[in-house]
C-alpha cells in the first residue's frame, strides 16, 4: 500500500499532497515539512530510500523519492511494495505528467494542481497501484479531457482571457524539467511500460 | 430570470479561478495568510450562489487551499452538491475535493450514499470511474456496507477500466466491512484470470494485500498464483505474486520446495532488477522456511548471495542498499555464507550514504564471532568518533551494544575489554542512550561475577569524574550511566580499593544537580559504601576514622533531604536518622559495623524480564474471587488495604535472610548448573571468589585455562579498549601454544575431547573465566511466549476462512445481484436442500464458463494434492484404523511419474512441475481437502470435550479399542488385480464426491494403461477431462509393477443424494509379462451409499435439542435384533461407517448427529436393549433418512 504521495519543490513548498490515510491538515503539513527536511539533507547521488520511521505508520514504512530539477516526488509505502517498482512508478508518473503537460515544469504543477491529481488518480487509486502502462494512463486522461472539453470546461472563456493577460507579467521560472537529461538510473522501466 | 442569468455570468468574469488564486497567493508573499482569508471569504460567497459552475470553481480553489494546510471541512456540504452535478467536469472537481477532505468523522458523508450509487451505475464509464476513485479515499463502514453489492457488480463490468477500479476498491471495502469478504471472494478470485492485464494486476494486488495480513487463509490459492508466476509477463504482477509467495512459504514448507526452481530460473533469466531482487528475497524466505539444511539448497543460497554481491557492488546506491537489506535476511539462517563477504560489508560502513551505512551495521550484527568481535568493535568505535550527527552516532552506539551483548554475551572473550568499551562510550557528547549503557554496565557487573572487581574500579573512576559527565546540560542523556556506576560501587563495595574516596565523590554538592532517580540511587548506595567503610575501619580498630565517616554523612546528607524529589527526600531523611543513631552508638564506643552491613546482606540474583508475567497461577487460586467479601458497610474499610498489601513488594522482600533460603539457593544453583552444562554457548564458569561450585563432571572436559597473568586485571587509569585488542592477540597466541602442549598431554591421557589443531571459534577460551549468571524465572514458568497481538489491528477482522461455504446469513445486503455464485455447480439445480441458494436461470454459455472456473477452484482448494509427493501429515481423517492397514498393504516404490494422482484436468505445466519434485517412496493415502483437514482436529477436540464426561474409557470413535475397521470395501477382484474403494465427500462441494480407488497388483505381470470407465447415470456422473466424451474412460495415472498397490482418485458429480446409487463400470488394463501383453477387463459395480454423502460434523447438545424441536424434520426408525456387540463399539461403528458424531450418551442410549454435503441434518437416537438396537432417526429429508436407516440396518446386522 502507498500511504502518501507528496510533491514539493526545493524549498519545501507543497505542490501535491495526497494522503491515503486520514491525517488532520496540520499533521499533513507537518509531515510534508519533516519529509522535506529528511530528503533535503540527502545528496542526489545517494540511495533513494529512507526509513520513514516516526513520520507515518512506523517501521514498516519507507520513503521512496526521486528528485527532478526543482521538484521532489516522495512516495511513502509499506513493505508490500517493491522498492524498485515504486521508483519506476514515480518515473512513470513523471513521464505521464511530461506527456500530458507537454514538457512539464514546476509551473504546470503549481497552476494545475487539479489536473495533476486527475493524472495521479489514473496511476494510483486509494493507495494501490492502478495502472503502470503509460499509454493506457495517457489514453484515459485524454478521453476525460475530451469529455470535459465537450462540456465547456470548468471556467468560461472570459475568465480564461483575463488570466491569460495576467499571465504575462509572471516572474520567469525556467521550464527546465527535462527528464531525458537527468541521469537517474531506471533499471527496468521498459519492462513495465 | 434571464437578467439574473446574465448578471451571474458577468459576475463570473470577475470570479477568480484556480490559476488566479495561485497567482494571487504568489503575489502576496508578505501577507499570504491575510490574502487567503480574504479569498476564503470570496469562496464562501461563491458557494452561496446557485450556479453550479461557480460552486465547482470555488470547490476547486478550496482543494488547493487544503493542500496548503487549510481545513475545508466546513464546505463539506457544498462539496457534495458539486459531486452531484450532472456534468463530468464538475463532478470530478467535487469528488477530488471529497477525496482530499472527507473522512470517517465527516457527518454529511452519509448523504452521499445514494449519489455515489447513482454514479456507480451511470452509463458513462468516467462518471463511474471518478466515483470509484473518490470512494476509495473516503469509504466508511456504512458506505462500504451499503455499496458493497454495487461495487461487486461492477467487478464484472464490460469495461476493463471500471473492472480494475472496482476490483481495487474492494480491498478498501473489505477493510471497512469485513463481512463482505467471503461473499465477494469467489468473484475476486475469478478476476485473477481476467483477460485484461490491468484487471488481473488489480486482483493480484488486492489478494496480495489481503494475504499479507492473514496468509494462512490464502494458502489454497497457491496453485493459482503459481500458474500466474509461470505464465505472466507483467513484472508488476510477478513482483506482487512473488512477494506473496514470500509470505506464504513460512506456513507451508512444501510450497517452498516447489517454488525454488521457477524462482531460480527467473533469477537467471530476468533483466529487471526489481524482479530479480524480489525473487532473491522470496528464495531467501523459502530457504528460511525449509529448516532442514538440504544439500541441494546450498546452491540456491550461493546463487542469492552471489547475486546480492553484484547488487552491493553496483554503483547504483539503490541497488547497494537493497542488496544489503536482503543480505541481512540470509544472515539470520545462513550466517556462514554471508560472513565470507565481510570485506564488502565493512567497506559499506565507509559509504557516504547513511542509509547504506545503517544497513551495513545491521549486517555486522550477525557477522561477529569470538575471533573478530574486538576488531569489528574497534572499527565501529573509530566511526563513532568520526560520526557527525547524533542520529547515526546513536545508531552506532546501540549497534555496538547489540553486537556485544547478543546471545548472552556469546562472543565476548574479555569482559574487561567490554567494560572499558562501555566506559569509553560514556564520553560521547549528547547521546540519548545513556540508559542503554547503564543497563549494560549493570547487567555485566551483576551477571559476570569475575568482572565485578574490575567493574567497580572503573565505576568508581567514573563517579570520581562525574562532574565531567554531568556538567553540561547537553549531556544529560549520558548521566544515566552514573545510576549504574553508583549502584555497582555500592552493591559490590567489598571490591572497592578506596571506598572512602568513592563515598566522598558521591556526596559532593554537585550531585544534587543530577536527576532525581539517580540521586535516589546515590543516597541508597552511599549507605552501602558507608557500611563497607565502617567495617574496614572497625576491623582496623580505627574508631576515630569510623566516627569521621559518620560525621561526613551527617554533614552531607541534609543536602539530599532538601531535594525536591520525593524519593530522594524520603530515603535521605530515613538514612540520616539511621546514621545519627549510629553516631550515638559510636560515641558510646559500641561496634556498629556488623549491624549496619547486615542491612545489605545477601546476594542479588538477576530476574528475567518476563519472569513476572510467567508466574503461573497456583492451582486453586481464583484471582477473581473475593479475598474478603466486599464490605457491606464502611467499617471494614480501614482493614482492607492491610490485607491487600500484606505481601510486600519485591524491593522489600529481596534482602532475604541467608539462613532461610540456603536450601533454596542450593537447589537453584544445581538446576542452573545443569542447564549451563547443557548449553553449548554458555561460557563455562570457574569458582568465583564468592561462590564455589563443586566441579561437576559435566564441565570437567572443558579446557580450563589458568588465569593469564599477562592480562592485567586492572589497567591503571581509564583504560583504552585498544590495549585489550593487542593483549588479546598475545593471549590467544600463547593459548594456542599452551593448548598444543596440553593436547599432547591429553592424548596421552586418552581424553575424549581432544581439540583440533586449527583454531576454531569455540577454541578461544575467555580471558576471564566468567560466570554469566542466567536470569531467574519462577518455577513452573509458563512456556508460552505468545506475541501480544494488537487488538486494534484493523486487519484482524479480515482473518476470515475463505474456504468455508457461504451461509445464507453471509450474503451481501442486496441479494438479487449476486447471481454468479460460481462455486456451485449447475447440476445442483432443483435439488431440495436445507440451504437452498437463490438461483437464476443461467445461459448455457455462462454455465460452461462456470464449470471451467469451478474446476479451477477445485484445483485451487486442493492444495495438499497440488503440493503432492510427500504424504500428508499425520492429521488423517477420523477413521484412522484403516490407514494403518493401508500403510502396510500399499507400499509402492515411486516410479517416475507413476506417483502422480488422478486429477480431472491435467495441465502440462503442472505435470512437469510435479515431475520435477523429488519423489519419495511415499503414498497418497487419501485425497484430502485442506478444509477438512483443518476442521478435523478441531472436531476431534470438540467431540472429546463433549464426550469426556459421559463416555468413559475414551470411547470416542478415534480412540476405539475395537477391531480395526476399514472404510475401503472391495470393488472387484480377479487374478491380476484387486480393487478396493472408498467414497469421500467434502463440505465445499455440495454435489461432488471423490472416490479413492486402491489398485493392487496381485499378479506377476506388469500392469499398465489402466483405464477406469463408468456408465454415468442421470444423477451421478464421473468427471472426465475436458473434451472427452461420456463413453471415454479416465486413465489411471500410474502403472503397477507386480505386487504393488497404489491409489487413484476420481471425482463424481451427484445431483440428488437422497438415494443410494449403483454405477456399472469397467477397469481395463494391459497386463504385461515375459510371454507378452494381454488386454484385460474387470467389471465392477460402484456403490454410492447415502452414508458416504454425510460428513462428520460435531454438534452441541443444545443445538441438537433445538434442531429436534424445530419440527421440520421427518421421522423414521428401525430395530435390529440379535446384537452382541458392546454399545460402545456399536456407536464407534456407526460413527465410522456412517460418519456420525456422538452428541450425548447416557447409559445405553445415545444421540448422534451428522450432516450431508447438501446440508441435510440427520439426528439419531440409538438405544440398546437386551439383544437389540433401535435407531430413531430424524432428518430434513424423508427419503434420505430411510435410505440411511436401511444402510445402517445392514451395518448393524453384522454386529
Amino acid at each position: 500500500m502507498i500511504q502518501a504521495i507528496l510533491v514539493f519543490n526545493n524549498h519545501g513548498k507543497p505542490r501535491l499532497v495526497r494522503f491515503y490515510q486520514r491525517f488532520p491538515e496540520e499533521i499533513q503539513q507537518q509531515i510534508v515539512r519533516e519529509t522535506f527536511h529528511l530528503v533535503l539533507k540527502r545528496d542526489d547521488n545517494i540511495c533513494n530510500f529512507l526509513e520513514g520511521g516516526s513520520l507515518i505508520g512506523g517501521a514498516d514504512y519507507k520513503l521512496i523519492y526521486r528528485h527532478y530539477a526543482t521538484l521532489y516526488f516522495v512516495f511513502c509505502v509499506d513493505s508490500s511494495e517493491s522498492e524498485l517498482g515504486i521508483l519506476d512508478l514515480i518515473q512513470v508518473f513523471v513521464e505521464t505528467l511530461d506527456k500530458c503537460f507537454e514538457n512539464v515544469c514546476e509551473l504546470d504543477l503549481i497552476f494545475h494542481m487539479d489536473k495533476v491529481h486527475y493524472i495521479l488518480q489514473e496511476v494510483v487509486m486509494g493507495g494501490m497501484v492502478l495502472e503502470t502502462n503509460m499509454n493506457e494512463i495517457v489514453a484515459q486522461i485524454e478521453a476525460q479531457n475530451r469529455l470535459e472539453k465537450s462540456e465547456g470546461g470548468l471556467s468560461a472563456a472570459p475568465a480564461r482571457a483575463v488570466s491569460a493577460v495576467k499571465n504575462m507579467n509572471l516572474p520567469e521560472i525556467p521550464r527546465n524539467i527535462n527528464i531525458g537529461d537527468l541521469n537517474i538510473k531506471v533499471p527496468n522501466l521498459s519492462q513495465f511500460v | 430570470m434571464a437578467l439574473k442569468m446574465v448578471k451571474g455570468s458577468i459576475d463570473r468574469m470577475f470570479d477568480k479561478n484556480l490559476q488566479d488564486l495561485v497567482r494571487g497567493i504568489r503575489n502576496h508573499k508578505e501577507d499570504e495568510a491575510k490574502y487567503i482569508s480574504q479569498c476564503i471569504d470570496e469562496i464562501k460567497q461563491e458557494l452561496k450562489q446557485d450556479n453550479i459552475a461557480v460552486k465547482a470553481n470555488a470547490v476547486c480553489k478550496l482543494t488547493y487551499l487544503q493542500m496548503l494546510g487549510y481545513d475545508i471541512s466546513w464546505a463539506a456540504f457544498n462539496i457534495i452538491e458539486v459531486m452531484s452535478a450532472s456534468k463530468f467536469t464538475f463532478k470530478r472537481v467535487g469528488y477530488l475535493a471529497a477525496s482530499q477532505c472527507f473522512h470517517e468523522g465527516t457527518d454529511v458523508i452519509m448523504l452521499t450514499t445514494n449519489q455515489i450509487r447513482k454514479d456507480l451505475s451511470s452509463p458513462s464509464q468516467y462518471d463511474t470511474g471518478v466515483a470509484l476513485t473518490g470512494l476509495s479515499c473516503f469509504v466508511t463502514p456504512d458506505l462500504a456496507r451499503d455499496l458493497a453489492n454495487d461495487i461487486m457488480t461492477l467487478m464484472s463490468h464490460t469495461k476493463p477500466y471500471i473492472r480494475k477500479k472496482a476490483v481495487l476498491i474492494m480491498y478498501k471495502v473489505f477493510l471497512k466491512y469485513p463481512e463482505s469478504l467471503r461473499p465477494a471472494f469467489p468473484r475476486l478470485k475469478e478476476k485473477l484470470e481476467d483477460p485484461d492485464p490491468g484487471v488481473q494486476s488489480a486482483a493480484v494486488n488486492v489478494i496480495c494485500e489481503l494475504a499479507r495480513r492473514n496468509p494462512k487463509n490464502y494458502l489454497s490459492l497457491a496453485p493459482l498464483f503459481f500458474k500466474l508466476m509461470t505464465s505472466s509477463t507483467n513484472n508488476w504482477v510477478l513482483i506482487k505474486v512473488i512477494k506473496l509467495f514470500g509470505a506464504l512459504t513460512p506456513l507451508e514448507p512444501r510450497l517452498g520446495k516447489k517454488l525454488i526452481e521457477p524462482l531460480t530460473n527467473l533469477i537467471h533469466s530476468t533483466s529487471a532488477m526489481s524482479l530479480l531482487y524480489e525473487c532473491v528475497n522470496t528464495v531467501i524466505a523459502v530457504l528460511i522456511s525449509l529448516s532442514s539444511g538440504m544439500p541441494n539448497h546450498s546452491a540456491s543460497i550461493q546463487l542469492c548471495v552471489q547475486k546480492l554481491r553484484i547488487l552491493i557492488e553496483d554503483s547504483d546506491q539503490n541497488l547497494k542498499y537493497l542488496g544489503l537489506l536482503a543480505m541481512s535476511k540470509i544472515l539470520k539462517t545462513h550466517p556462514k555464507s554471508v560472513q565470507s563477504h565481510k570485506d564488502l560489508i565493512l567497506q559499506c560502513l565507509d559509504d557516504k550514504d547513511e542509509s547504506i551505512r545503517l544497513r551495513a551495521l545491521d549486517l555486522l550484527y550477525g557477522m561477529v564471532s569470538k575471533k573478530n568481535l574486538m576488531e569489528i568493535v574497534k572499527k565501529l568505535m573509530t566511526h563513532v568518533d568520526k560520526a557527525e550527527g547524533t542520529t547515526y552516532r546513536d545508531e552506532l552506539l546501540t549497534k555496538i551494544i547489540d553486537i556485544c551483548s547478543q546471545a548472552n554475551y556469546q562472543h565476548i572473550t574479555n569482559f574487561e575489554w567490554y567494560i572499558s568499551i562501555l566506559v569509553e562510550l560514556t564520553r560521547l557528547e549528547g547521546t540519548r542512550h545513556g540508559h542503554l549503557i547503564a543497563a549494560q554496565m549493570l547487567d555485566v557487573a551483576i551477571r559476570v561475577k569475575a568482572i565485578r572487581k574490575f567493574a567497580v574500579s572503573q565505576m568508581s573512576a567514573l563517579l570520581d569524574s562525574a562532574h565531567l559527565v554531568a556538567s553540561s546540560t547537553q549531556r544529560n542523556g549520558i548521566c544515566e550511566v552514573l545510576y549504574a556506576a553508583a549502584w555497582i560501587c555500592g552493591e559490590f563495595s567489598e571490591h572497592l580499593q578506596g571506598p572512602q574516596q568513592t563515598l566522598e565523590a558521591m556526596l559532593r554538592p554537585k550531585v544534587t544537580t543530577l536527576p532525581g532517580h539517580i540521586q535516589a540511587v546515590y543516597v541508597q548506595n552511599v549507605v552501602k559504601l558507608y557500611a563497607a567503610v565502617l567495617q574496614q575501619k572497625e576491623q582496623a580498630a580505627d574508631t576515630e576514622a569510623a566516627q569521621e565517616v559518620t560525621q561526613l554523612l551527617v554533614e552531607r546528607l541534609p543536602q539530599f533531604v532538601q531535594s525536591a524529589d520525593l524519593e530522594v527526600q524520603e530515603r535521605a531523611s530515613c538514612i540520616l536518622q539511621l546514621v545519627k543513631h549510629v553516631q550515638k552508638l559510636q560515641a558510646k564506643g559500641v561496634p556498629v559495623a556488623e549491624e549496619v552491613s547486615a542491612l545489605f546482606a545477601g546476594e542479588l540474583n538477576p530476574v528475567a524480564p518476563k519472569a513476572q508475567k510467567k508466574v503461573p497461577v497456583p492451582e486453586g487460586l481464583d484471582l477473581d474471587a473475593w479475598i474478603n467479601e466486599p464490605p457491606s458497610d464502611s467499617e471494614s474499610e480501614d482493614e482492607k488495604p492491610k490485607a491487600i498489601f500484606h505481601e510486600e513488594e519485591p524491593r522489600h522482600a529481596r534482602r532475604r535472610q541467608p539462613e532461610e533460603d540456603e536450601e533454596e539457593l542450593a537447589r537453584r544453583r544445581e538446576a542452573r548448573k545443569q542447564e549451563q552444562a547443557n548449553n553449548p554457548f554458555y561460557i563455562k564458569s570457574s569458582p568465583s571468589p564468592q561462590k564455589r561450585y563443586q566441579d561437576s563432571p559435566g564441565v570437567e572436559h572443558i579446557p580450563v585455562v589458568q588465569i593469564d597473568l599477562s592480562v592485567p586485571l586492572k589497567v591503571p587509569g581509564l583504560p583504552m579498549s585498544d590495549q585489550y585488542v593487542k593483549l588479546e592477540e598475545q593471549r590467544r597466541h600463547r593459548q594456542r601454544l599452551e593448548k598444543d602442549k596440553k593436547r599432547k598431554k591429553k592424548e596421552k591421557g586418552k581424553r575424549r575431547h581432544s581439540s583440533l589443531p586449527t583454531e576454531s571459534d569455540e577454541d578461544i577460551a575467555p580471558a576471564q573465566r566468567v560466570d554469566i549468571v542466567t536470569e531467574e524465572m519462577p518455577e513452573n514458568a509458563l512456556p508460552s511466549d505468545e506475541d501480544d497481538k494488537d487488538p486494534n489491528d484493523p486487519y484482524r477482522a479480515l482473518d476470515i476462512d475463505l474456504d468455508k461455504p457461504l451461509a445464507d446469513s453471509e450474503k451481501l445486503p442486496v441479494q438479487k445481484h449476486r447471481n454468479a455464485e460460481t462455486v456451485k455447480s449447475p447440476e445442483k439445480e432443483g435439488v431440495p436442500g436445507v440451504e437452498k441458494k437463490s438461483k437464476k436461470p443461467k445461459k448455457k454459455e455462462k454455465k460452461r464458463k462456470e464449470r471451467e472456473s469451478e474446476k479451477k477452484d477445485k484445483k485451487g482448494e486442493d492444495l495438499d494434492f497440488w503440493l503432492s509427493t510427500t504424504p500428508p501429515p499425520a492429521a488423517v481423517p477420523i477413521p484412522t484404523p484403516s490407514t494403518e492397514e493401508l500403510a502396510v498393504s500399499t507400499v509402492a516404490p515411486a516410479k517416475g511419474e507413476g506417483e502422480e494422482l488422478k486429477r480431472e484436468e491435467p495441465e502440462d505445466e503442472e505435470d512437469s512441475m510435479d515431475r520435477d519434485q523429488e519423489k519419495k517412496s511415499s503414498q497418497h493415502k487419501k485425497k484430502k481437502h485442506r478444509k477438512e483437514k483443518e476442521e478435523r482436529p478441531r472436531d476431534k477436540k470438540k467431540v472429546k470435550k463433549k464426550q469426556a464426561a459421559p463416555l468413559e474409557n475414551g470411547a470416542t470413535e478415534e480412540e476405539e479399542p475395537i477391531p480395526p475397521m476399514s472404510s475401503y470395501c472391495l470393488l472387484a477382484e480377479n487374478s491380476y488385480i484387486k480393487v478396493t474403494y472408498d467414497i469421500q465427500a467434502s463440505l465445499q462441494k455440495d454435489s461432488q464426491v471423490t472416490v479413492s480407488v486402491i489398485l493392487e497388483n496381485q499378479s506377476s505381470s506388469f500392469l499398465k494403461n489402466m483405464e477406469l470407465n463408468v456408465l454415468d447415470s442421470l444423477n451421478t456422473k464421473m468427471a472426465r477431462p475436458e473434451g472427452s466424451s461420456v463413453h471415454d474412460g479416465v486413465p489411471v495415472p500410474f502403472q503397477l509393477p507386480p505386487g504393488v498397490s497404489n491409489e487413484a482418485q476420481f471425482v463424481f458429480t451427484i445431483q440428488s443424494i437422497v438415494m443410494a446409487q449403483k454405477l456399472k463400470g469397467t477397469l481395463s488394463f494391459i497386463a504385461k509379462d515375459d510371454e507378452g501383453a494381454t488386454h484385460e477387463k474387470l467389471d465392477f459395480r460402484l456403490h454410492f451409499s447415502c452414508s458416504s454423502y454425510l460428513i462428520t460434523t460435531p454438534c452441541y447438545s443444545d443445538a441438537f435439542a433445538k434442531l429436534l424441536e424445530s419440527g421440520d424434520l421427518s421421522m423414521n426408525s428401525i430395530k435390529v435384533d440379535g446384537i452382541s456387540m458392546s454399545f460402545q463399539n456399536l456407536l464407534a461403528k456407526i460413527c465410522f461407517h456412517h460418519h456420525f458424531s456422538v452428541v450425548e450418551r447416557v447409559d445405553s442410549c445415545a444421540s448422534m448427529y451428522s450432516r450431508s454435503i447438501q446440508g441435510h441434518h440427520v439426528c439419531l437416537l440409538v438405544k440398546k436393549g437386551e439383544n437389540s438396537v433401535s435407531v430413531d432417526g430424524k432428518c430434513s429429508d424423508a427419503t434420505l433418512l430411510s435410505s440411511l436407516l436401511e444402510e445402517m440396518k445392514t451395518t448393524l446386522a453384522q454386529c
